[in-house]
């Protein structure tokens, strides 16, 4: 008992630390957003005097996140007077140290219950922001991609809450039904494939947005949304929004085919359009068509973003409402 | 060129493209002229000016062009999820026919419009089998011009090397003293790769050199699409060859795979009876073990395990044990666990002395602590007596409530109690009617009651004999509560096929989305006494690395004094 009443501590723990990461990202987000302001003045004003090709350089769209390889965003950012990247960096620590609190509760949850930690509603919440936290810092591994911290962070936080207040049951064993290896992979690479397709959801949505202030959106134009102009071009965002995507489609498709394995043997059929089953299949169309959509002409970038949009709308629905509203045979959750 | 890539209605892709447009040096006209041909303006500019006269059989083509394309696809993507939602919202026949009857009931006008559109059967539809029906045509007819293109390609030589490589993507320039062969090998050299791991297929002609890599992009995208035309038609096989059979079984008895034998047996139209193999099951034990330690989940399930006996058709016996995830397989057919419960001996002696009635009867749990409902019925009574129908629940556990309610508060048999109220009338069973064995319809009955107008409650705990109120005469629970089995015994020769394309889409999928398919090319001229080297490279789709394959190829070139490269812009 005090084994898991310390991995709850910890999980609490973990969502102040994504809620400050927050925070940090958030400032970061405004300071770059202020120093665009400033250096469109600034352009405004010099337009004549100075040499447009410096300008261009800090005005340009991304430029604070360069392609990959391109260098350290600092050099590219300077250009329009040094802004301070503290508050992303702190953003940065802060999120490594909720995530691995989160691995500590996620482990400690599993001791605790004797078995692995994702068998239902509220452990499965807790590996799948896990998961997405991971996607995020392993991305910033290799190229910045701190833009995205303010919303992966602010997704954990609410995905931790929406865990511990609402889908919260004790640490126990589980059901014969559930008494296989195929939970760990069936289970395991669902909550892997959620965690991508968060991520790449972020991405998306960051795209469809800039997009549209850079088409001139008249609600998107106001100041307050300045912040947009330091997130990648649509163009970078989509193809990593792609990359995200196809990976998480291809763990998907190992989730379905997965759980058809396990259904064989526990259920006698393969296939059965249980509620669950048929909504990873949407989910799975919804990818099929996104990735379509994205060689079809007329139908790449936006609207392949919105593939996205609706493709991750149908995860979360896949995910809390099959669980909660329909009466089907994956009623794992746990909650009466 | 030598003959016209097949390329899909509407497909935006570059690098199919960069043959026409860009590889073929743009001599053969305008990129936009295979665009518009393509494009969603259709058909209008292949009929020439004016109204299309297209004719029966250009109709038809048109028509086939349009199913085949990218833009149709997507839509009948769209639609197949679209389509598949109302499945997980209302209830479907073959899964919970008692809650389609129900919402027939609660909902009498829609429920009869949605039943005669089909909604109750969603995945057996016309409209939902018209919509993936349409969309494995459209793949079909998409994917076998595809195989065969690719096909073609896979024996051709690279497309050979344009005169500009301003329009690549990537490109870059090295200098050195090496003569032009030397440059050329040793690029070349690098771009095949090691003999064990080869990379590029790469043609030298003088000095100019064209490569290839990633034909197994293409080949893993087909193999998926192919795939699932394969698990497509092995499903179908599977739906019309199985067969599936459900029998409770009780504590030393069995059942024969026949049949007649199995309570409930379903099979696709192809199947043969002669194919079951006769083989006999006995089921001699039945455990179940709970969890007792931990409070907060006390009485949870934890393991059931059938002890079963089989006997095969040549004799031979042999002991064999079902679990739940751990199907028993016999002569190729599959024996799962479903369910479980008690099934108490009961003996009902009628008021003229004669055994009426002597029977397990399997009483089904509703609730997880086995409180469970069943149902006697007595038509075998002497000529005379009114027929006897007991209703009631057993408790493994029994608890009262102080309102006198009574539930089971463990699921095993601790403190047996079982509770019936005693009916008598004209069960109905000899007109002949099919009825639900678990179900009685007390509706034409007369119930036993208390002088108080409350029904009778019979008491019977195991080993008990009781009178049966109103001089109906005795009813008796045997001493042992045997434990039943819900057995589901299910064959489907198609599994193998099923689980290979699966497996083989899988794979297909991956192979195609993480393959770079790139395309370099080569140029070595001598200029002001050294050797220029420059390369260009095109891929398909988007590949974060095609930069650095230039940048590679062009570190290859052997003494290089300088070496550039014209980074992509986005876009």
């Amino acid at each position: 008992m005090q084994i898991a009443e310390l991995s709850e501590l910890l999980v609490w723990a973990a969502a102040t630390a994504f809620a400050v990461a927050l925070v940090a990202f958030a400032t970061d987000l405004a300071r770059l957003s202020g120093a665009k302001v400033d250096a469109r003045d600034e352009a405004r004003a010099g337009a004549q005097t100075r040499a447009t090709a410096d300008v261009g350089a800090g005005s340009e769209a991304g430029a604070a996140y360069g392609p990959a390889g391109s260098g350290a965003p600092e050099a590219t950012g300077t250009s329009s007077g040094a802004v301070s990247r503290k508050a992303a960096g702190i953003g940065m620590s802060v999120s490594w140290l909720g995530t691995a609190l989160l691995l500590a509760a996620i482990v400690l949850r599993g001791l605790a219950a004797g078995r692995i930690p994702w068998a239902n509603m509220y452990e499965f919440t807790l590996v799948g922001t896990f998961v997405a936290l991971a996607v995020f810092l392993g991305v910033n591994l290799r190229r910045d991609a701190r833009y995205l911290g303010a919303f992966v962070t602010g997704l954990g936080t609410i995905f931790l809450l929406l865990a511990q207040n609402v889908f919260f049951v004790e640490a126990m064993g589980v059901q014969p039904a559930l008494q296989k290896y195929w939970l760990v992979i069936h289970v395991g690479v669902a909550i892997a494939a959620t965690g991508t397709f968060t991520v790449a959801f972020v991405m998306s949505a960051l795209q469809l947005l800039r997009d549209s202030r850079d088409a001139g959106s008249a609600v998107l134009a106001h100041p307050r949304w300045g912040w947009l102009d330091s997130t990648p071009t649509p163009n970078a965002l989509e193809a990593q929004s792609f990359r995200l995507n196809a990976v998480g489609f291809v763990l998907w498709t190992f989730t379905v085919i997965g759980g058809a394995i396990w259904a064989e043997d526990a259920w006698g059929r393969y296939w059965g359009w249980d509620p669950k089953e048929v909504w990873s299949f949407v989910v799975w169309v919804v990818y099929a068509a996104y990735l379509h959509a994205r060689t079809t002409r007329g139908w790449s970038g936006r609207r392949a973003a919105w593939f996205v949009v609706a493709g991750y709308a149908c995860v979360l629905f896949n995910f809390t409402g099959v669980n909660l509203i329909f009466d089907g045979m994956h009623s794992y959750s746990g909650l009466s | 060129m030598r003959e016209t890539k097949y390329v899909p209605e509407g497909i935006s892709d570059a690098f199919a493209e960069g043959d026409r447009g860009v590889g073929d040096d743009a001599a053969r006209g305008e990129r936009p002229a295979s665009g518009s041909e393509k494009g969603p303006g259709g058909p209008g500019s292949e009929s020439g000016q004016g109204l299309p006269r297209l004719g029966w059989v250009g109709t038809l083509r048109w028509t086939w062009r349009q199913l085949t394309s990218m833009r149709v696809a997507l839509m009948l993507l769209m639609l197949l999820a679209v389509a598949a939602v109302p499945g997980s919202v209302l209830p479907q026949r073959n899964q919970d026919p008692a809650a389609v009857l129900t919402y027939l009931a609660d909902h009498p006008t829609a429920g009869e419009w949605l039943d005669r559109a089909g909604f109750f059967e969603v995945y057996t539809s016309p409209w939902f089998s018209a919509i993936y029906l349409l969309l494995f045509v459209s793949l079909v007819g998409c994917i076998l011009p595809r195989s065969a293109a690719h096909w073609r390609n896979l024996r051709d030589r690279p497309p050979r090397v344009p005169s500009r490589f301003s329009r690549f993507p990537a490109q870059g320039t090295a200098i050195t003293d090496a003569t032009p062969d030397e440059a050329m090998a040793a690029v070349a050299a690098h771009l095949r790769g090691r003999p064990w791991l080869p990379a590029f297929r790469v043609d030298v002609r003088g000095h100019e050199l064209s490569a290839e890599r990633g034909y197994l992009r293409e080949t893993g995208n087909l193999v998926f699409h192919l795939a699932l035309v394969g698990l497509l038609v092995s499903v179908a096989t599977g739906q019309m060859l199985h067969y599936r059979g459900q029998a409770i079984v009780t504590e030393g008895r069995g059942f024969a795979n026949a049949v007649v034998d199995y309570d409930t047996f379903e099979n696709g139209s192809w199947f043969e009876p002669s194919t079951l193999t006769p083989f006999a099951m006995t089921l001699d034990s039945f455990d179940s073990e709970f969890e007792t330690s931990d409070v907060a989940a006390f009485g949870q399930a934890r393991d059931f395990t059938a002890h079963v006996t089989i006997t095969e058709p040549s004799g031979e016996t042999r002991p064999e044990t079902v679990k739940v995830n751990h199907p028993l397989v016999v002569d190729g057919a599959k024996i799962y666990l479903q369910g479980n419960g008690f099934a108490p001996e009961l003996t009902v002696t009628d008021a003229a002395g004669e055994v009426a009635f002597s029977q397990r009867v399997p009483f089904l749990p509703e609730d997880v602590n086995y409180t469970s409902r069943g149902v006697v019925k007595v038509p075998d009574v002497s000529p005379g007596l009114d027929q006897i129908g007991l209703v009631g629940y057993f408790l493994p556990t029994a608890m009262i409530e102080a309102d006198g309610s009574a539930r089971s508060g463990f699921p095993l048999p601790t403190d047996p109690l079982l509770i019936l109220e005693v009916y008598r009338g004209d069960l109905g069973l000899d007109e002949g009617v099919p009825q639900n064995v678990y179900r009685l319809d007390t509706a034409t009955l007369t119930p036993s009651v208390e002088d108080t107008g409350e029904r009778v409650k019979v008491l019977l705990r195991p080993g008990d004999t009781v009178e049966l109120p109103d001089g109906l005469g005795t009813v008796s629970l045997g001493a042992d509560i045997p434990r039943y089995v819900a057995l589901d015994l299910r064959h489907d020769p198609s599994l193998a096929f099923v689980l290979t394309f699966a497996l083989a889409a899988l794979g297909g999928l991956t192979v195609s989305l993480f393959t770079p398919r790139r395309r370099v090319w080569a140029r070595a001229q001598v200029a002001d006494g050294a050797t220029v080297v420059e390369v260009a490279g095109l891929a398909r789709g988007d590949d974060a690395g095609l930069d650095g394959e230039v940048e590679r190829a062009l570190g290859a070139v052997p003494g290089s004094t300088r070496s550039t490269t014209t980074p992509r812009t986005e876009g």
